[in-house]
């Protein structure tokens, strides 16, 4: 298969996915409102009680919030991509796929890509919203690491989640599969509260599992702070992932039967 | 003349499961195959592995000479798969569906385009063409499976039970889409349940069961060794039974057959219209009454019974719906 082929082939099949996420009513969902009201609860409701312990002189929570959000919200997003493909391969269309001389990483690549769209405007959503309740960036460069940053992870996890997708053997397993990790990968992390304020047990796993730094990553470039470590860690995982995951979901494509 | 395909000496094992044990078959360019066969005989496998989705565990299978294992690539430009289940989009409409297909194939957007229309308008789905498919009839869902299966314009088509679970107009507007291909000089090679179906469309007929074929000839080869078709009708009385017997007489292939506490009649027929409306006129002309009058065609089954003397495992709920409709 040439390469353009095989982009064109990507393309095509991250059109039919965008399609999906626009007119299933409850993907629109997942990626619109549920987010919003993330942000709007976790601001509200804890934001008062966490606010205080946020202790860096002249942050309020909103701006210590969305940066970390925005990362669980990707994770969440990369849970679609494995119900999706998972989906897709318990139904005759992969058949279809398959039987298509088109590129047989167009399935998966497409999908994933579609998902980098998707994030792009769950981010975009989240960030107007932020705005109206009092959230700044620091500088318009600082936007645009934050964003590349939270897309990048999100594109190395729709891989992680693709593979998973299609190991199960439905969307509902997928779905449990998935849930069952990125939970305590969220929550147990620096997304919503600092570190300092956790059990000393947990905080030995919340400083060494990824999704904290890279929230730290992603809350560094917002509030412009001069500090790399956590930026460079992400690359690093980012690519990792990919290096992995990217032959596991295609190895998992071709050889699954539908 | 080269092969459409060919295959020769195909197993095929999942495991345990021996799905194809032994399976020889070719099949010219531009004639339609049909292979005829019980749920589980093996036909979604033998697809399958001919439309380069399933690789065989031994032999070979080439189409239009080339082997599906070897050149899947090139064997997937010049085939069309519609599979057993309609494998198309729920939330894209029917003309995305086609057109998203035609792009897979390669080619430019503007032959998709209007290959894309042009389907659509054949296959009778010009009005539902901007719906999306979730609003479709289980044989709408087929035809525009089909015209996926159609817009590379293949060499040679796969069609794996095209008409299963459809009813009776869906299954005569599929037919009529096949026999406009088939004038087209489209390689074809069908699968089906229905020895009625095979019997319409295809050139060749391979009975297969429990992995092997059977039985391999044209539809009137087979029939020939079936028996052909019956009418069947129940007496008021056992007091007509004499005179229902000279009205028979004259359409009876062999002599009826009577049971005599249903009070049943069976008798075989040449050619099954025609002799029920001899026979309507000639017991109305004798005045005699009869319950339950009707035509029996062949039925999968019965080709079992006749090639086999077992009847067919397959008892699934289609079973009783096809039944009801080989009775005419
Ligand atoms: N992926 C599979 N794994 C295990 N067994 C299979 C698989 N596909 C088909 N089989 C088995 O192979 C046999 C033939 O199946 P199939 O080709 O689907 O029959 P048909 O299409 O004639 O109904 C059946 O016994 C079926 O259960
Ligand atoms: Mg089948």
């Amino acid at each position: 298969m040439n390469f353009l082929g095989a982009v064109r082939d990507t393309w095509v099949m991250s059109v039919r996915n965008l399609r999906r996420y626009i007119r299933l009513p409850q993907l629109l969902f997942f990626s619109s409102v549920q987010p919003i009201m993330f942000l709007l609860l976790f601001n509200y409701v804890f934001g008062g009680a966490l606010g205080s312990s946020v202790r860096i002189p002249g942050i309020k929570y909103i701006d210590f919030l969305l940066p970390g959000i925005l990362v669980q919200m990707v994770m969440f997003g990369g849970v679609q991509t494995g119900i999706g493909l998972a989906d897709d391969m318990g139904k005759g269309i992969v058949d279809r796929f398959r039987s298509l001389p088109m590129s047989r990483l167009a399935v998966v690549a497409g999908r994933t890509f579609a998902d980098v769209v998707r994030n792009l405007t769950v981010i975009a959503i989240m960030i107007a919203v932020g705005y109206l309740i009092g959230f700044r960036f620091n500088s318009a460069l600082a936007a645009l690491g934050m964003v590349a940053i939270a897309l990048l992870f999100g594109y190395a996890l729709s891989w992680v989640f693709a593979f998973i997708g299609m190991m199960a053997k439905d969307s509902e397993t997928a779905q449990l599969a998935s849930f069952v990790f990125i939970f305590p990968l969220t929550f147990a992390s620096g997304v919503f509260v600092p570190i300092q304020t956790m059990p000393s047990w947990l905080q030995v796993f919340v400083r060494n599992q990824p999704v904290t730094f890279i929230a730290e990553a992603s809350r560094q470039l917002a509030l412009g702070v001069n500090e790399q470590g956590a930026i460079w860690k992400t690359i690093v995982w980012v690519i990792g992932l990919l290096a992995v995951f990217v032959p596991l979901a295609m190895w998992q494509y071709k050889r699954r039967v539908s | 003349m080269q092969h459409a395909f060919d295959l020769k000496d195909i197993t095929k094992h999942f495991g345990a499961v021996k799905a194809l044990n032994g399976v020889t078959l070719h099949s010219d360019e531009g004639k339609v195959f049909a292979l005829l066969g019980p749920n589980g005989a093996g036909k979604t496998t033998i697809v399958r592995i001919l439309s380069t989705l399933l690789e065989p565990s031994s032999g070979s299978a080439l189409v239009h000479g080339l082997d599906v294992v070897k050149k899947p690539k090139e064997v997937r430009e010049i085939i069309g798969l519609a599979g057993q289940y309609a494998a198309v989009d729920e939330f894209q409409t029917g003309f995305e569906n086609i057109y998203m297909v035609g792009l897979l194939y390669g080619l430019k957007r503007a032959d998709a385009r209007k290959r894309s229309h042009e389907l659509i308008e054949r296959l009778g789905l010009s009005k539902a063409a901007d719906r999306q498919v979730k609003t479709y009839s289980g044989g709408m869902r087929r035809r525009l499976d089909l015209g996926a299966s159609l817009v590379g314009q293949p060499k040679i088509l796969f069609l794996d039970e095209p008409t299963t679970g459809l009813d009776p107009g869906s299954r005569q507007s599929i037919w009529q889409i096949v026999h406009e291909l088939i004038d087209q000089g489209t390689s074809i090679l069908l699968t089906t349940q229905y020895l009625e179906e095979a019997d319409e469309l295809a050139d060749t007929i391979a009975v297969v069961d429990e992995g092997k074929v059977i039985a391999e000839g044209t539809s009137d080869q087979l029939k020939s060794r079936l028996g052909g078709d019956t009418i069947e009708f129940q007496l008021e009385s056992i007091k007509d039974l004499s005179s229902a017997e000279e009205v028979v007489k004259s359409v009876a292939k062999s002599s009826p057959d009577f049971n005599q506490d249903t009070l049943v009649m069976r008798i075989p027929v040449h050619n099954g219209s025609k002799d029920l409306m001899v026979l309507v006129e000639k017991l109305n002309r004798a005045k005699l009454n009869v319950n339950a009058l009707s035509l029996h065609r062949p039925s999968l089954d019965d080709v079992f019974l006749a090639l086999t003397g077992n009847r067919t495992q397959s008892q699934e709920s289609e079973q009783p719906k096809n039944k009801k409709r080989m009775k005419r």
